[in-house]
């Protein structure tokens, strides 16, 4: 027997329904603000979900993850500047991008495990993150202002705010979705028995590298048309939306939705950026509270919010 | 009889000085138990890793199934039916138990680059995982964490990801190996119903299951096998007493 009407799962349809009825919440209470703020969260809930296929499922815990965010972004902007604006053209090359650096990372980094691992892709994503900043064409450090969104056919149009909130929504549920069908397919029980038992793994017959390797660049790739749209929404990239800090930031989103489960990473997206901006509203020191809170649920509820969710469950 | 399924003949194994297989020789015909038994540092363990290719021999050739396979690496020995479970259990423990056999059913189902159908529900995987369980007694524990199961039952699961590539035999290292009396009873069960579908070579210590399980036992000495037979001539062979005797006394003193 399968409930319905489990605190997670009505925790998940509450969220559900505030993010597809957000801008019309917007319009009736004038607070347009808000729809700008959650493009911003649905757009990393986005890069989230992606790492979190590579984690929370792949047990490959990537310390460089917002580099393909970077790599995405840069690729719309690159081309924007350059005088190219089809998104038809744009959106390809960012995802294209994002899963060749994908590739050429997890060739390399995928030799090694554990705190090696997160030591090599972050020090892959630094690696490009000054690579950024050496693109004087491009602004260097200062970064690249995206003067026109990207351009698809006649009545969409992404400069519309709420046409391009919908759009960033419907994508994540695409990327959702997608994610859930490939952690349930061979591909992805191959995936996750890897991160339980790789040698075992391989004694029965897998050749685990290659599987493993087509995970992050699939992780990748997501990541990359996250970024594509994060140029999008800001009108602007620059290195800093690569810096390890900011993958730091899409780790914590993931621990703290909960690992391994469909939405935990969109849960998690959530509540980081909706607690950040309303702390700071409150104080200048936000992360002092900020950072104790995160404790709290590293500490005492492994399985992050959804794990609390399902605690609520049994008892 | 029929042609043997497996043979050894002439295996030597020698590390750095001491003898570890000496001269061996051995047949299983298909459809026995045979069961290796000896006093501590026989070298069975060591016969077990030449076998499943895990370790080369000196020389000597193994014959599988009328193919020499003595220079085979392990998958490919595996490939031709010959499987081996684990004397130390290693499973998915995060997984389910069902997730656990499936994964082995699906090393042998080609390769797993499909993304998109539900594989818990494919029935091409499915169906074999739950009547591997149900062979090994595990059927109602399918949706189950691995983690959250015992030591003997993890035993059974190891068993069934063996029986998993339908092998035509099965090496088995001693299944008995930290098993209470319970446990070591509802395995012994579980290899007699076993018997007959599949070959096995069993290297096992606990003399009352292999003597209850053996069609013909082998029991080695030093690495040389010095008795061949069933289990009633094994148990009446003097030299074979007076091995296990020796190493008693040994361990005692």
């Amino acid at each position: 027997m399968i409930r319905l009407l489990t605190p997670r799962n009505v925790v998940l349809a509450v969220l559900l329904a505030f993010l597809v009825l957000l801008p019309v919440y917007a319009a009736v209470f004038g607070k347009p603000f808000v729809v700008t703020l959650f493009t911003r969260i649905v757009i990393l809930a986005m890069a989230a979900v992606s790492l979190n296929l590579i984690m929370g499922y792949g047990g490959m815990v990537s310390f460089g993850h917002a580099v393909y965010i970077g790599i995405g972004g840069y690729v719309v902007g690159i081309l924007a500047h350059e005088g190219v604006l089809s998104g038809f053209v744009q959106w390809p090359l960012a995802l294209i991008a994002s899963a060749l650096a994908a590739l050429i990372i997890g060739v390399l980094c995928l030799r090694t495990r554990g705190v090696y691992f997160i030591m090599i892709t972050l020090a892959f994503a630094q690696l490009l993150y000054y690579v950024a900043i050496g693109l004087d064409r491009y602004g260097g450090d200062d970064g690249l202002t995206v003067y026109s969104r990207s351009e698809f056919f006649a009545p969409l149009d992404l400069a519309h705010k709420t046409q391009f909130y919908y759009v960033c929504l419907v994508l994540l549920f695409a990327v959702i979705g997608l994610t859930w069908r490939i952690v349930n397919s061979r591909f992805g029980l191959v995936v996750q028995g890897a991160r339980s038992n790789d040698l075992r793994m391989q004694a029965i017959g897998f050749p685990t590298f290659r599987y493993k390797l087509a995970c992050f660049v699939i992780a990748g790739t997501i990541c990359g048309l996250s970024g594509a749209l994060l140029a999008n929404h800001t009108e602007f990239v620059s290195p800093a939306v690569m810096h390890w800090t900011r993958s730091g930031d899409l780790i914590v989103m993931v621990v703290l939705g909960g690992m391994a489960t469909p939405f935990g990473p969109v849960v998690g997206a959530v509540a980081l950026l909706v607690l950040e901006e309303a702390l700071s509203g409150i104080t200048e020191y936000w992360q002092i509270i900020l950072g104790p809170l995160l404790l709290l649920v590293v500490l005492f509820a492994r399985g992050g919010i959804m794990g609390l969710l399902r605690l609520g469950r049994a008892s | 009889m029929s042609e043997p399924l497996l043979q050894v003949s002439n295996l030597a194994k020698r590390f750095e000085g001491i003898v570890a297989t000496d001269d061996l020789a051995l047949n299983v015909e298909p459809g026995e138990l045979h069961a290796v038994i000896g006093p501590n540092g026989a070298g069975k363990t060591t016969l077990i890793l030449q076998l499943s290719g895990q370790l080369t021999p000196d020389s000597g050739r193994v014959v599988f199934a009328g193919e020499d396979i003595t220079g085979l690496p392990m998958y490919e020995r595996a490939g031709r039916g010959l499987a081996r479970s684990f004397q130390i259990t290693s499973l998915f423990l995060d997984l389910s138990v069902l997730d656990n056999v499936m994964l082995a059913v699906q090393a042998h189902a080609g390769h797993s680059f499909h993304f998109w159908r539900n594989a818990r529900k494919e029935a091409a995987l499915r169906q074999p995982s739950l009547a591997l369980l149900e062979r090994v007694g595990l059927a109602d524990r399918a949706d189950r964490r691995c983690a959250d199961l015992s030591h003997g039952e993890h035993r059974m699961i190891e068993l069934a990801m063996a029986l998993a590539g339908q092998p035509r035999m099965l090496l088995l290292d001693e299944p008995m190996a930290g098993l209470g009396p319970e446990e070591s009873a509802r395995m012994v069960t579980m290899l007699r119903a076993l018997k007959r579908q599949v070959t096995i070579l069993l290297v096992e210590h606990d003399m009352e299951a292999v003597f209850a399980l053996a069609d013909r036992i082998t029991v080695l000495v030093y690495g040389k096998v010095i008795a061949t037979g069933e289990p009633a001539a094994i148990r009446t062979n003097t030299q074979v007493r007076e091995a296990y005797l020796g190493d008693q006394e040994a361990g005692h003193g």
